[in-house]
């Protein structure tokens, strides 16, 4: 599954980032890379970004690019 | 050593640590991408004079965006020594950046700011470690307080450079490594601004909140405002103008002199004197007006508020071509247009940036020709500011739409980190208040004066009457204007405030002055837009924004003019 799917409150470890080093690199720079645990925090309505807690950063991530991060269950 | 850079992610305290260092005063705020442009300071050590960096915030030496940019030039450009500013309650992500820049061959220190916030986030760095490691200085500091700020100047000829071996494939592992060595997090329990955190951002509670937030601002910024004008405006007709009047009558017998610094009318709005409407519209009608707007905005931005509307904007601006990130830059616009284009540094595309700009133009007067027009329309009715608003918000979404259908290319997608939420720090709100403040009377009040006096010149040579004879009929005929509002149109390039102050000894019915507002808004930018958008955007773009701006004013001004 991936963040968008998760619901509020849950948590998940990244498995793939489904994209190009450009998307790696730019998730990379706020610390969401394969390995890491991250909340999610909210969904906005009509496919607005989502929010996730990823360490003690908050970060919003639009639709398409959250629909690239994979995640497993904790 | 002679130069120092302050190299951190964004948002890591980096401005409010180079103006303890230098004693120069710079804007901080709680978001993202406050500074975009380098700023130098000095600071001495003994008797040695050294250049301090602030240099923008990057999260990786791989550039993205045009702040990054500014960052990753800095530090190719050389330097003696790099302050590398850490987030302490993000110290994992932030070591990122540390490792990268362990490898250049630049001495580097490490200041590990927002120290106290580690304790009630249940974050424990055992700072000996971590400095063993790294092999360079670490030092604990608090920004916002001094603390460690000293620590820091005292161990600065300790720094380092390439202590730290690592395979770039290994980046994380390493930082995971360092991570377990040196910090240890316990369990806390949930505060306010946790729960806060979270009722602003998700949607079902986040958008009343965020209404309620607007509603508050605009009723704070105008309750502010009109309680210190009301307050302004006794004290100068009372006092200031009679004592005003004696001087300059006695001093200048000149019936000439007169006329220009005290004006023609007694009118203190109509007489266009130097010193009287010359000091009445800066200081009596706008300063009280950008005074509570910045106070509410400061506040705003120190609590961190502001990535949260960007949140919640998102899906509507992207409509419009651009993220919601946007959302920061057009709040500043409401202030004054320049800080606002600025800000749009941190959107990646030219594409997004000449949308933005667009929108921050046109979607609302600049803070000082908003308090002209509550003074100007405010006593017809509130429900006519509210439409002048309405108006301009409308045209600025549709134009968005078009230009979003126009220019080529896709809106790249939201993705920012939202800081959390920080009391405001009353000494830094203070010291931002008044940088804000003192831009205004330095750079303001000098253009408004000029302005009035112009107005003035040109009314005695009476050249305003010959230039409304020759181009005017247009005016009449297509906006409903009386002809002599031509000058107000040719003056209001300088400023905007006194294109609409140079309204008022025309006696302009309701109609008219809405026509004629909207059109002063959207027409032209203001000479000191004119020279950003010159260097931000370059001439082509800019000659498009001014054609944009230009067909849509006459546009709605005639389509307002036959329907109203």
């Amino acid at each position: 599954m991936d963040i968008t799917q998760m619901k509020e409150g849950e948590k998940g470890k990244v498995i793939e980032i489904q994209g190009g080093r450009g998307l790696v690199s730019k998730l990379d720079s706020l610390g969401i890379r394969p390995g890491v645990e991250i909340t999610k925090i909210s969904n906005q309505l009509l496919y607005g970004p989502v929010v996730v807690q990823v360490g003690n950063t908050q970060v919003a991530i639009g639709l398409g690019m959250a629909r690239r991060v994979i995640v497993e269950h904790k | 050593m002679q130069k120092i850079l302050l190299i951190g992610n964004p948002n890591v305290g980096k401005s409010v640590i180079f103006s303890r260092l230098t004693g120069v005063d710079v804007i901080a705020s709680n978001y993202p991408g406050t500074t975009v442009e380098f700023t130098k300071g000095y600071m001495k050590i003994g008797k040695e004079k050294i250049e301090v960096i602030d240099v923008p915030g990057t999260y990786s030496l791989e550039v993205t965006s045009k702040a990054e940019e500014v960052a990753v030039e800095m530090l190719k450009q050389g330097s003696s020594i790099v302050i590398n500013v850490i987030d302490s309650t993000n110290l994992e992500r932030n070591l990122n950046l540390t490792l990268q820049l362990l490898k250049r061959d630049i001495p580097v220190i490490v200041a590990l700011n927002f120290w106290d916030e580690t304790k009630h986030r249940g974050i424990s760095i055992d700072v000996a470690e971590l400095e063993k490691i790294l092999g360079v200085p670490v030092v604990a500091i608090c920004g916002r307080t001094g603390e460690g700020i000293n620590n820091l100047v005292n161990r600065l000829h300790e720094a380092k450079s390439k202590t730290f071996e690592f395979k770039e494939d290994e980046k994380w592992h390493e930082i995971g490594n360092i991570i377990t060595h040196v910090q240890k997090l316990s369990h806390r329990h949930h505060t306010f601004l946790d729960r806060l955190t979270e009722i602003s951002i998700r949607p079902l509670t986040g958008i009343p909140f965020a209404l309620i937030i607007l509603y508050l601002t605009f009723k704070t910024v105008r309750f502010i405002g009109e309680g210190l004008t009301s307050l302004f405006d006794p004290f100068f007709n009372n006092y200031y103008l009679l004592f005003i009047s004696k001087i300059v009558t006695n001093i200048f017998p000149v019936k000439f002199l007169q006329d220009l610094l005290l004006g023609t009318t007694p009118k203190v709005m109509e007489s266009f004197g130097l010193l009287t409407t010359g000091f009445y519209i800066p200081f009596v009608v706008v300063l009280p007006y950008i005074f509570s707007f910045y106070l509410v905005l400061s506040v705003l931005e120190d609590i961190g508020y502001l990535p949260r509307i960007a949140v919640l904007l998102d899906v509507a601006l992207h409509k419009i071509g651009v993220h919601g990130y946007t959302a920061i830059p057009i709040l500043l616009g409401f202030g004054c247009k320049v800080p606002g284009m600025l800000a749009t540094r941190i959107l990646e595309t030219e594409r997004e940036k000449i949308i933005a700009t667009a929108l921050i133009l046109m979607i609302a007067p600049c803070m000082p020709q908003t308090a002209m027009i509550v003074g100007l329309v405010g006593h017809y009715g509130s429900k006519y500011l509210i439409l002048i608003f309405l108006i301009l918000f409308f045209i600025a979404i549709v134009n968005g739409f078009i230009l979003n259908k126009i220019l080529k290319g896709e809106t790249p997608e939201l993705f920012v980190e939202i800081p959390p939420y920080r009391i405001p720090y009353i000494p830094t709100l203070i010291k931002k208040l008044w940088i804000r403040l003192k831009a205004f009377f330095m750079e303001a009040v000098p253009l408004i004066i000029l302005g009035v006096f112009i107005v003035g010149i040109l009314d005695v040579l009476e050249i305003t009457n010959f230039i409304a004879n020759i181009l005017g009929n247009p005016i009449v005929s297509i906006l409903g204007l009386p002809k002599e509002t031509i000058s107000v149109m040719i003056l209001g390039f300088l400023r905007k405030d006194v294109s609409i102050a140079l309204l008022t000894p025309f006696n302009l019915n309701i109609k008219q002055l809405i026509i004629a507002c909207v059109f002063l808004v959207l027409y032209l930018p203001c000479i000191a837009t004119f020279f950003t958008l010159l260097k931000e955007l370059g001439v082509k773009n800019t000659l498009k924004i001014i054609f944009i701006m230009l067909f849509t004013a006459t546009f709605v001004a005639i389509l307002l003019n036959l329907i109203l």
